[in-house]
Formats: C-alpha cells, sequence, structure tokens
C-alpha cells in the first residue's frame, strides 16, 4: 500500500463567521493525481488554498484541524517553507511580466536569494520546461519577455515555474479555465505526464476533465466532502445520491 | 525569521519516483546548509516600516499644525481677535492688523475663480464631450496639463511685462491712478493658473456621465447643447462644483505670481484696480524681514490661517468628489 | 413641432459648440504667449558664459546663473533624498491596505497635505530648520521641497501599484517567496514606470517653486555646495532679478526664466509621454 503524502484531517476553514469547509478528511497518495470538483462556491478553491496556506493571506480568514504533509503539520511550519514545497498553478496564467521567460522560470531561485551557479540554473531552466512541454516552442527565445507568449503557453511556464522549485506537491487551480480547447487538451496531456515526478491535485469543475486525467476524485458540495475515492469507483458507482445528482448534471 | 531551505541544486534532477519520510528529510537538511544568507528582513520587520511610513504622513500633518499654532501664540496672546479685524498693519507701531490681507486675499481669489470658470467648464465640456478623444483632444489636454506645470514666478514675471502695462493703459484710459499692479492683475494671473485644477475635474466628471443617458436624450431628438443643459451638468454638476472649490483652495494660497503683481499695499482696497496684498504675499514680502516675536508670530498666524482654510475647503472638495462618484 | 423651432435649436446647439471650443482656445493662449515670451527674451541671453558664470553686479554685463542651476541641482537632490523613499514606502503601505480606517486617515493626510500652500511648507522649514540651527541653509531648503514632494510620489505610487493584478503577488508568494521580497522584487519592478513618473512630476513641480525658498534656502550669489550655508535657485533667481529695477538683471531673469521652463516642460513631457512606452504589460 502507499503511503500517503499529505493528510487533510478535521479540516475546517472559513472567513469571519462564514463557514466554507467543514469538517474534511482527505488523504492524498504520492505521484498520483487528486481531482477535487464540485460546483462553484463550493469550497473546492479554498481547500487547495489552505493546502499552501495561501488562504490566510485574506484579511480574516480562519483554519482548524490540520494538513499533514509527510506527517508533520504544515500549520506548525512556516507558510514559507510550505509554499515551497507544495507548488500552485492559477487559473489565469500570471507569469512575472517583468521577467524574461528564463527568468520566470528561475524566479522561485532569484527571488528567494537562493544563490546557484550558471549551470545550474540553465539547467534546472532547461528541464522544468521540458517537464512543462514547453522547452521546445521556447528554447531560442529564452530572454524574451514571457508576456508574449499565448495563454496556453503562458500557463506552461507558470507550471514549469513551479516544477522549478522540485516540490513535493503540485496544486493546480482550475488551471485550463481561461484556455481554449487546444490548448486546454495539451495542458491535461502534460499533467498526465508529471505525476510521475509530483503529486498532483487539481481543481476543476469540469466533469469530464476529472474523469479523464484523475486516479482520485475527491467531490466537494456545500463546503462538505461529500465522497472521495478512485476516480473509477467515484464515476461508476458513486455511494452518495449528491455524487450521483452532479455527475447526471442535476445541478451546479 | 524566514529561512529560505532550497538551496543546493544538486538534489533536483534526483528525483526517486519513490520517497520515503527519511529520504526527503535528509534533502532538506542538506540543503539548509548550502544556504546563503543574502538580504534578509522578515515580514514583521518590513509590515512595520510600511506601518510607520503610513503613520508618518498623519504624523507630518498633525506636526505641521502644532508647529504654526505654537509659533503664532505670541501673536494671538498679544492680538487676539483684534488680529483679524484690525484694519492697520504697521510694524513700526507694533499694530498688526490683518483685514486688509483678509480682505485682498477674498477679492482676489474670487474675482479669479470667476474669471477661471468662464474657461474651465467649456474646456472640461470640450475634453469631456466634444472631443474626448484624438489629436485635437490631446493637444488641448496636454497644453492644460503643461500650464499647471509652469512655475508660478514665471507666471508672475510674464503677467509684470504682459498684463501690467495692459492695465496700465486701461486705467489711464478710465482715469484712475495708472499702478498697473494690483488687484485686477493679480486675479487674471491667478485665473489663467488655476483653469487646469477645475478643468482636469470638470472633464473626468463630464466624461463620467454615462452613455445610456447621454443617448438616451439624443435619441428622443434633443440636440447636443439640449444633452449638455439638461443631461451632463445636472449630472456632472457637483464635481464641477468640488473641481471649483479646490482651484480656489490653490488660488487662497498661491504666493509668488501674486507677490509680483499686487502692488504691496497694506491697505484695505478701495477697487479692483487698487494695489493690495494677499495674506500668502504679505509673508513672502516681510518674513525675512519680520524683527520681533510678536511680528514674526503674526506672519505665523496668517501661514496658520491659510493652512486650516486650504485644509477645510479640501476636505469639503474630497467629500463631495466621493459622494459624486459613489452615486456614479 | 414647427420648423423655426427646429432651426433655432440647431442654431443654438452649432452656437453652443462654437463658443466652448472659442473659449477653449482662449484658456490655451496664454500658453503660448508665455512660451514666446520667455523663448524671444531668454534666448537672446543664453550662451555658454550665461550658464557657467556667476551673477555679475550691477552695471557690468554677461554675468551669469551658474549659482542657481547648480543650487536647484543641489536642492532637487537634497529633496529627493528626503521624499523618495517615505513617498514610495507610504504608497506601498496604502496600495496594500486599501480599507481601514487607518489608512482612510493617512490618505486623507496626504490629500491635505498636497493641498496646503508652498509658502506655509516654507514657513514649516523655517520654524523647524533654520530657527534650531540659526541660518538659512540649503538642507532647510531641502525639507521644504520634500515635503511638498512627498504628496506627489505617495500618490502615484499608491495609483500605479493598485492597478497591479493580486495575481502577481499571489504568483510571487506560491513559490515560496517573503512577503518583503514580493513586495520588493517583484510588485515594485512592475509598478516601476508609475513610480518614476511620480518622482520626476514630484521634481517638476518642486523645481519652479519659489515660495517655499525664500526664507530657507534663501539665496546666494556664490558658488555653494555647502548644504549648511545658503544656495540660490533657478527660480529665486528669476524672482529677485524680474523685480530688480535694472534692465540687465531683467536679462538675467528672462534667461533664467527660460532656462528654468524648458526644464520643468520638458520634465512634465518625458513623465507624461516618454514614459508610456516602456510600461509594464500584464
Amino acid at each position: 500500500m502507499e503511503s500517503p503524502v499529505l493528510r487533510i484531517e478535521n479540516f475546517c476553514a472559513g472567513f469571519d463567521s462564514n463557514q466554507v469547509l467543514k469538517d474534511i478528511n482527505l488523504s492524498i497518495l504520492r505521484n498520483k493525481i487528486t481531482a477535487v470538483m464540485g460546483p462553484s462556491g463550493c469550497g473546492k478553491t479554498t481547500l487547495i488554498r489552505c493546502i499552501n496556506r495561501m488562504h490566510e493571506l485574506i484579511p480574516n480568514a480562519n483554519v482548524s484541524g490540520k494538513i499533514l504533509l509527510d506527517e508533520q503539520n504544515i500549520f506548525d511550519l512556516d507558510p514559507i517553507i510550505v509554499r515551497r514545497k507544495i507548488g500552485m498553478v492559477f487559473q489565469r496564467p500570471n507569469p512575472f511580466p517583468t521577467m524574461s521567460i528564463y527568468d520566470n522560470v528561475i524566479a522561485g531561485y532569484n527571488l528567494n536569494g537562493i544563490r546557484i551557479s550558471k549551470g545550474d540554473k540553465d539547467r534546472i531552466v532547461e528541464e522544468s520546461l521540458k517537464k512543462a512541454a514547453l522547452w521546445d516552442e521556447v528554447k531560442d527565445a529564452l530572454h524574451r519577455k514571457g508576456t508574449f507568449l499565448s495563454g496556453g503557453q503562458q500557463q506552461r511556464l507558470c507550471i514549469a515555474r513551479a516544477l522549478a522549485m522540485d516540490p513535493e506537491i503540485l496544486l493546480l487551480d482550475e488551471p485550463t479555465s481561461a484556455l481554449d480547447p487546444k490548448s486546454t487538451a495539451h495542458i491535461e496531456e502534460l499533467v498526465v505526464h508529471l505525476k510521475d515526478a509530483v503529486t498532483i491535485i487539481q481543481v476543476t469543475h469540469n466533469i469530464p476533465q476529472a474523469a479523464r486525467i484523475s486516479d482520485f476524485t475527491a467531490f466537494i458540495y456545500l463546503g462538505e466532502l461529500v465522497e472521495f475515492g478512485p476516480t473509477e469507483k467515484l464515476f461508476t458507482v458513486p455511494k452518495d445520491k449528491r455524487t450521483e445528482e452532479y455527475l447526471t448534471g442535476k445541478f451546479g | 525569521m524566514i529561512q529560505p531551505i532550497e538551496g543546493g541544486a544538486g538534489q533536483t534532477p534526483a528525483r526517486a519516483k519513490t520517497r520515503d519520510k527519511t529520504m526527503t528529510q535528509t534533502k532538506a537538511e542538506t540543503a539548509q546548509a548550502h544556504y546563503r544568507p543574502g538580504f534578509t528582513l522578515s515580514e514583521a520587520a518590513f509590515r512595520k516600516i510600511l506601518y510607520l511610513a503610513g503613520i508618518s504622513v498623519l504624523v507630518l500633518l498633525i506636526a505641521i499644525f502644532l508647529s504654526l499654532l505654537i509659533a503664532s501664540l505670541p501673536s494671538i496672546k498679544a492680538l487676539g481677535i483684534s488680529f483679524l479685524t484690525g484694519r492697520t498693519w504697521d510694524p513700526v507701531t507694533l499694530k498688526f492688523g490683518a483685514l486688509p490681507f483678509l480682505v485682498g486675499t477674498l477679492i482676489t481669489s474670487f474675482l479669479a475663480l470667476l474669471i477661471s470658470t468662464f474657461f474651465s467648464i467649456p474646456i472640461s465640456i470640450f475634453l469631456g464631450y466634444y472631443y474626448r478623444e484624438g489629436k485635437a483632444s490631446s493637444f488641448v489636454k496636454t497644453v492644460i496639463e503643461l500650464l499647471a506645470g509652469i512655475p508660478s514666478v514665471i507666471y508672475g514675471f510674464w503677467g509684470l511685462f504682459f498684463f501690467v502695462p495692459i492695465i496700465r493703459f486701461i486705467e489711464t484710459a478710465l482715469g484712475v491712478p495708472p499702478y498697473g499692479v494690483g488687484i485686477l492683475a493679480s486675479s487674471l494671473i491667478l485665473a489663467i493658473m488655476i483653469i487646469p485644477y477645475s478643468a482636469s475635474l470638470g472633464r473626468e466628471v463630464i466624461s463620467l456621465v454615462p452613455n445610456d443617458l447621454k443617448e438616451a436624450a439624443l435619441s428622443l431628438g434633443a440636440t447636443r447643447f439640449e444633452v449638455i443643459r439638461k443631461v451632463i451638468l445636472p449630472y456632472a454638476r457637483s464635481g464641477i462644483f468640488a473641481g471649483i472649490l479646490l482651484s480656489l483652495g490653490r488660488a487662497l494660497g498661491e504666493t509668488m505670481a501674486v507677490t509680483m503683481l499686487i502692488g504691496n499695499s497694506n491697505f484695505l482696497p478701495t477697487s479692483i484696480f487698487s494695489p493690495a496684498n494677499t495674506m500668502a504675499s504679505v509673508i513672502a514680502n516681510e518674513f525675512t524681514e519680520a524683527t520681533g516675536a510678536v511680528y514674526l508670530s503674526s506672519l505665523i498666524e496668517l501661514a496658520l490661517l491659510l493652512f486650516v482654510v486650504t485644509t477645510i475647503i479640501n476636505i469639503i472638495g474630497k467629500i463631495i468628489i466621493i459622494k459624486t462618484s459613489f452615486e456614479a | 413641432m414647427k420648423e423655426s423651432s427646429l432651426r433655432r435649436r440647431i442654431f443654438a446647439d452649432r452656437a453652443f459648440q462654437a463658443l466652448v471650443a472659442l473659449l477653449s482656445f482662449c484658456a490655451i493662449l496664454p500658453m503660448f504667449f508665455i512660451l514666446f515670451f520667455i523663448t524671444k527674451n531668454g534666448i537672446a541671453v543664453i550662451n555658454w558664459n550665461f550658464l557657467t558664470r556667476l551673477p555679475a553686479p550691477v552695471g557690468e554685463t554677461g554675468g551669469g546663473i551658474a549659482n542657481g542651476i547648480i543650487g536647484s541641482g543641489l536642492l532637487i537632490v537634497l529633496s529627493s533624498v528626503i521624499a523618495v523613499p517615505v513617498g514610495v514606502l507610504t504608497g506601498i503601505y496604502l496600495a496594500e491596505h486599501r480599507k481601514g480606517k487607518f489608512a482612510y486617515l493617512s490618505r486623507l493626510s496626504v490629500e491635505i497635505l498636497m493641498g496646503i500652500p508652498s509658502i506655509v511648507i516654507g514657513i514649516i522649514a523655517y520654524i523647524w530648520v533654520v530657527m534650531p540651527t540659526g541660518s538659512f541653509s540649503a538642507i532647510s531648503g531641502g525639507v521644504a521641497l520634500g515635503i511638498m514632494m512627498l504628496p506627489v510620489i505617495v500618490m502615484s505610487t499608491e495609483e500605479t501599484l493598485k492597478l497591479i493584478p493580486d495575481s502577481l503577488k499571489e504568483a510571487s508568494l506560491a513559490l515560496g517567496v517573503s512577503y518583503p521580497r514580493t513586495i520588493l522584487k517583484v510588485i515594485l519592478p512592475a509598478g516601476l514606470n508609475g513610480i518614476v513618473t511620480g518622482v520626476l512630476l514630484s521634481v517638476a513641480r518642486v523645481t519652479g517653486e519659489t515660495a517655499p525658498l525664500l526664507f530657507t534656502a534663501f539665496g546666494s550669489p556664490f558658488m555653494a555646495v555647502n548644504i549648511l550655508k545658503p544656495v540660490s535657485a533657478l527660480p529665486l533667481t528669476v524672482f529677485n532679478y524680474a523685480t530688480s529695477p535694472y534692465p540687465e538683471w531683467h536679462a538675467l531673469a528672462w534667461g533664467a526664466s527660460f532656462v528654468l521652463l524648458v526644464f520643468v516642460l520638458a520634465l512634465n513631457l518625458t513623465a507624461k509621454l516618454g514614459l508610456r512606452k516602456w510600461k509594464v504589460q500584464f
């Protein structure tokens, strides 16, 4: 049996008196893709923003319960260390507009003041861009601004930027919602390839996408974890009535 | 304290497909050893610095007010209310009645306001409605902005050689003493100087008038003139007023151009042609020569008065702007 | 509707538009008069000696305004050193705290500072610096001009940083970059264009200021670079010579005006037009 890399225990989160997530329990397995799906506003984005402690950047945010990364509660760690171990890619591509493609990929090192040799930098940039399936398209334009790329390329650049930090877990927050179908297909293919290198948790409200790419699926509804299990099982024989209704398009 | 942990890039490519807990820990430890700290500033310290900067402007403002108040105390104690009502300003006999300067300031400022409104409202309409884009618009806009950038002392200098001869000619023709310099000259130059302030705010509020309102009126067969009169001006009225108010704040405190053109007379003005002094110009003229505690202090009291009045005007203008932008 | 009334309305419409255009045109005329006057009278006296020599005594011709140029430069440096760091940090504070009572008070203070008459600022610098040190000085002028620059820099920094999307900050924080580094290395560079514009505009604003210098920097006919001694400045040169009764000094004032005007307008134009070109695209 594989060991879970991340365990979420009795976890609640919210803003002020508004509780967004209620008593979530979830184990994420290493080198698997876990999809988190549910209708808009159900709390799925809040959940993954808690996993790398981005949630608490919002004023009046609160959390309770535990999230264990390698058996260590992330709330006992410095958020900065948590965020380096758990990378994140956002809904909209957000490359740094002042930096070249090269500098974007290596930004995690440069901005953190981590000094490494030029050779190591070159290698990390090349590897990360290759992992993100962007190398061939940009290898001759590494020193151009990242903002000249297309939306799909920008999103892969952001994935490369996160991978460059060699994270244990990569969080993808609806990474294809701002992209066209072709770029979406490209990213999906990439994500499936990436799971050999990194554990992936992807939020999506696109049901077919969850079915296509994930090994496990969690269904969240109104802040509760309704059902969690291997994707195949959850999609074919859902245990909960609400899951069935969601999958058949009765709501959301 | 925040410490980056990822230092050695050597481990980067060597990611085993299956890792156990101990491996990860070793990796973190070796990485820490490789880390060489550069410039680090803790988040708490940084936030404190930002907070101090944020508070500094408030402290500065309060300090300015208190300094002026304390430095005015000798004059306030010695003169009391007679400072504001006295008509005689004579440092030799220690009489400090600032009424002539209050009157001089009010007349020049309001006259300037009156003149400038004749031009600033048309400019607001020109830029906010008729020509919102295009070459004519950006040309006029740039020139107006540059007018705001011309140093006051240059306005004054130009006024001395341009307006003063013209006014002297008019005065001769009218049979009044041909000083040239005086309230009229100051007001004219002030009017030019404050046009950009009211025009830029006026343009903004006029261009904020919702398009569907204008189109609704046009589709009912209204001409553009009628749209301006019946839709735009009522809608933008308070914003335009705020602009005029803010430019009044400018006019009251404007110093150099007025000092050069007002003729520096410490008597109550009798007509718009007579030389006078404003609060700002009397400070500019006499501050360095002010000997004696009460003399210096009474000039500072004028500055305190200017500070309080312009601050109140600016706050009222600000409140109007905030209210109108909420309505819009 | 009657034909004649319609015609009258159309006529009123046209007439009004013409009137608006005419009055707008009249309002921008002074700009050209000023440019013409200053250029015509100023350019005649401008030459190398004029820019590099000290003023000549009354009766002699051929003096220059070197003291004013040097003094203005010194004052700009001093005031920038005072105002830029505080202004940028305050701007960051306000952009990072958009709501809240304290930020509101801080923002209001900046706006009130912006509206304080320059002569009042001069008196403040006199009370704070000249009185304790017992002497007019470049540093007191620098303090006065610094207070005048501050609100301009704060406002432009805040406006610029507010426009930077939050996603950029999140991208940086999600990489494990600390908050200070995120602000200093990601957010500030992205807003650099607007901040530089603000600094240039604030320099343009204070370079032409005379009133706050009358009893701080005071003016000096010598080549002074000691920050504890009085210095001249271009606008002081203009004021002193323009209000003198001597035609030779008027010539100096025209020349100084021309130099000052060219500098200030060029700074304004650079800030408004030139910097648009290298604006960061998000």
